[in-house]
């Protein structure tokens, strides 16, 4: 899982790599991705690469990732180092390429119902039923704070 | 953010800074020092129409408010946005759910043609920019009715951007004038709906309902250019009028198609513009212009007791009528919203661009939805204007008022009286009945039929209007019988007979000579009096004008 989450980081566009990267905030490359970027560029530390506790705290309660010891977070910070090679690339005046998928047509469905009245199905996955309703907890449950925390995943 | 700082609220509404009861708490905080008066009074912020003034304004102890909205409306549409399931509101739980819906891993989104030809419409209906391309992207936030884990929306490049919606407000002491104003609106983009929760306090769980998971949401944002709860209470029932019109959803509020959340701020005129909250949960109507005129309310008091306004998130209770902070908002929301790699970007064509040999199926000319347009509200409004020579204020009620239109129109078809008689007896007596009953006009007593019956009958002169009125109570009360039959039972027709008539004005006269000689002195009020005796003797079946015109004769004789 956390292999699959680095891989993430890298291929993300801007939004992902940018928030750690040394130069926060390439102009006019600052695509609406770059929300989540554009706040992490001023927290983490910019010179040594280092991933400051608070950003990966951060990042737990975002991807309810448990990193699990400095080895973990070390590797992302190799991860990031490694994609910042990109920014070697001069992308002037090129557009931003979103999808390697924008050649292709997108597909339009017609408005016919096909699909649906599969409900016992469904309701096989869930650990908890209630008269056909999926059951969960009353509300998001908060993580607790890095200091108290146990090995806690959620898959 | 360009909103217009001097923007006064809705006219005939004052924004009272304390509420009564709240007295001595008024702490006199004046944020940078001036002119402080000391009278609570005088922090009112006068709303008054833009175009009348009435009392001169008070200089700094004045407030703005700004007020954008984000509105949700469902598509009205067989299947969802992103995949075959149905789109219907009362079903069993999780009956209407693929297995995309579910995000089961191995699923893929395939967007829904209808859905995108209704948010082409709608954008077209706003005047707004159409983008030929627009892109979907992922919103990613934690919660058990979002079973991906993530909303495909469309954040970046939107379907439509930059339009403008009209809408008038009524003004005045009989809210008889029209105010015509604009909001613009920011972009149009589609989005999947989430599922539904149903909290169970007692034993501590949430149920989860998917099947309003997944279907298709046009988010329709108007930037910051209403300033208080009325403005944005009629902007949204315009958008409704426009959204029903073009059947792209049916926007009805009760049922969840239309939801609203508005972003509310204060501040100084002259002053830049202050912190915003956000208010969730506005679902109805009736409570939409309360909501916001109460945050609006609530955020002047904090800061002129010298507090801060925090950037938050909060809910309308509408058992304590308040705004209440949100919990579950740890901090602000991050997104990461990252390009939805399943989809390519959505193409719209036009009929110069439309590739040649194009599959009609894959591809959707602009043009041609524009052609099809069916005929706006403002247009309608526009031709019973044109048509029956009504005021404005009067085809806004007409449409307002779900069908009442179609009341009306029937009624004209089946009857001979004058436009103007017709409106306003529909528009006062009918609807004056509905409401003092809290009746929808599908559930009025009276049909078409009958009240076209009841105004031929008036316009005969075969009654007068006061029996008319106590006919139409009668209609009303007993819904079985016709005008004509009530009628004749009450024996409310007007005198036909002129000899008889006559007779009786003679009569009449003879009995009250005083009167007669006071109107021979020139009394005018004389006249009114011998009317009324008159119309005592035929016991209210003379039309008075007649009455009126045979004294008139018979005195000058």
């Amino acid at each position: 899982m956390w292999a699959r989450a680095g891989r993430r980081v890298l291929r993300a566009p801007r939004g992902g790599c940018r928030g750690f990267a040394s130069r926060a905030g390439s102009p006019g490359k600052a695509g609406g991705g770059g929300v989540s970027a554009g706040r992490e560029a001023g927290r983490a530390a910019p010179e040594t690469g280092r991933i400051a506790r608070e950003v990966v705290e951060h990042l737990e309660r975002l991807a309810l990732v448990d990193f699990g010891g400095p080895e973990a977070v070390a590797r992302l910070e190799r991860a990031v180092a490694f994609a910042d090679r990109l920014r070697a690339v001069d992308t002037d005046g090129v557009q931003p390429l979103e999808s390697v998928l924008e050649d292709r047509c997108l597909y339009l469905r017609s408005d016919n119902v096909v699909e649906g009245n599969c409900a016992e199905e469904l309701l096989q996955n869930s650990h908890r039923v209630v008269e056909e309703y999926f059951v969960a907890p009353p509300g998001n449950i908060s993580l607790p704070k890095l200091d108290e925390q146990e090995p806690f995943s959620q898959s | 953010m360009a909103a217009p700082v001097l923007r006064w609220c809705c006219p005939a509404r004052r924004w009272i800074l304390a509420n009564i009861d709240r007295g001595p708490r008024h702490g006199r905080g004046a944020p940078t020092g001036s002119r402080s008066s000391g009278k609570r009074g005088q922090s009112s912020v006068a709303q008054q129409p833009l175009v009348t003034a009435q009392k001169p304004r008070k200089g700094e102890h004045q407030w703005a408010a700004v007020v954008g909205l984000e509105i949700h409306a469902q598509i009205s549409s067989n299947s969802k946005l992103f995949s075959g399931s149905q789109v219907h509101f009362a079903a069993p739980p999780n009956s209407l759910v693929s297995f995309f819906d579910a995000s089961l891993p191995g699923t893929l989104p395939v967007l829904n043609r209808r859905c995108v030809e209704a948010a082409v419409m709608t954008g077209l209906a706003l005047n707004c920019h159409i983008n030929k391309k627009s892109l979907f992207d992922r919103k990613h936030y934690f919660y058990a009715d979002l079973p991906a884990g993530y909303q495909i929306t469309q954040q970046r490049l939107p379907i439509a951007v930059k339009g403008s919606l009209a809408y008038s407000v009524c003004v005045g002491k009989k809210r008889s004038q029209v105010i015509n104003k604009t909001v613009r609106i920011k972009q149009i983009q589609l989005e999947q709906d989430s599922g539904k929760s149903l909290h169970d306090d007692l034993r501590s769980q949430t149920l989860i309902d998917l099947n309003r998971a997944g279907v298709g949401l046009l988010e329709v944002v108007l930037e910051p250019d209403m300033s208080c709860g009325e403005e944005a209470a009629t902007a949204v029932r315009e958008l409704q009028l426009i959204l029903q019109a073009l059947g792209t959803s049916q926007a009805n509020m009760a049922e969840g198609q239309l939801r609203v959340d508005a972003n509310i701020s204060v501040h100084r005129p002259g002053e830049p513009l202050g912190v915003r909250t956000e208010v969730k949960n506005l679902n109805s109507a009736r409570f939409l212009a309360k909501a916001i005129d109460y945050e609006i309310q609530r955020q002047i008091e904090e800061l002129e007791n010298g507090g801060e306004i925090l950037n938050e998130t909060r809910s309308f209770d509408y058992k304590l009528g308040c705004t209440v902070p949100m919990r579950d908002k740890e901090g602000k929301q991050d997104y990461r919203f990252i390009p939805e790699p399943n989809l390519p970007p959505l193409l719209l064509y036009d009929s110069a661009s439309l590739p040649a040999g194009a599959d009609p199926q894959q591809v959707i000319n602009i043009d041609q939805l524009r052609e099809q347009l069916p005929e706006l509200p403002s247009v309608t409004r526009e031709k019973l204007v044109q048509q029956y020579g009504m005021l404005p204020e009067h085809s806004l009620t007409l449409l307002n008022e779900v069908g009442l239109l179609e009341f009306f129109q029937n009624v004209m078809k089946e009857t001979r009286a004058e436009p103007k008689k017709v409106t306003s007896w529909v528009l006062n007596t009918f609807l004056g009945f509905l409401k003092q009953q809290n009746l929808a006009v599908s559930e009025s007593p009276v049909t078409p039929s009958a009240l076209a019956e009841l105004l031929n009958l008036l316009d005969q002169k075969a009654i007068s209007s006061a029996a008319a009125k106590k006919v139409f109570e009668e209609l009303w009360r007993s819904g079985g019988k016709t005008p004509a039959q009530i009628v004749s039972e009450k024996r409310l027709e007007l005198m036909q007979d002129q000899e008889a008539l006559e007779q009786l004005c003679q009569a009449t006269m003879e009995e009250h000579p005083q009167v007669v000689m006071d109107l021979k002195k020139g009394n005018p009020r004389a006249i009114n009096k011998l009317i009324g005796l008159v119309r005592k003797a035929t016991l209210s079946r003379a039309d008075p004008t007649m009455i009126k015109e045979m004294l008139e004769k018979q005195l000058s004789s």
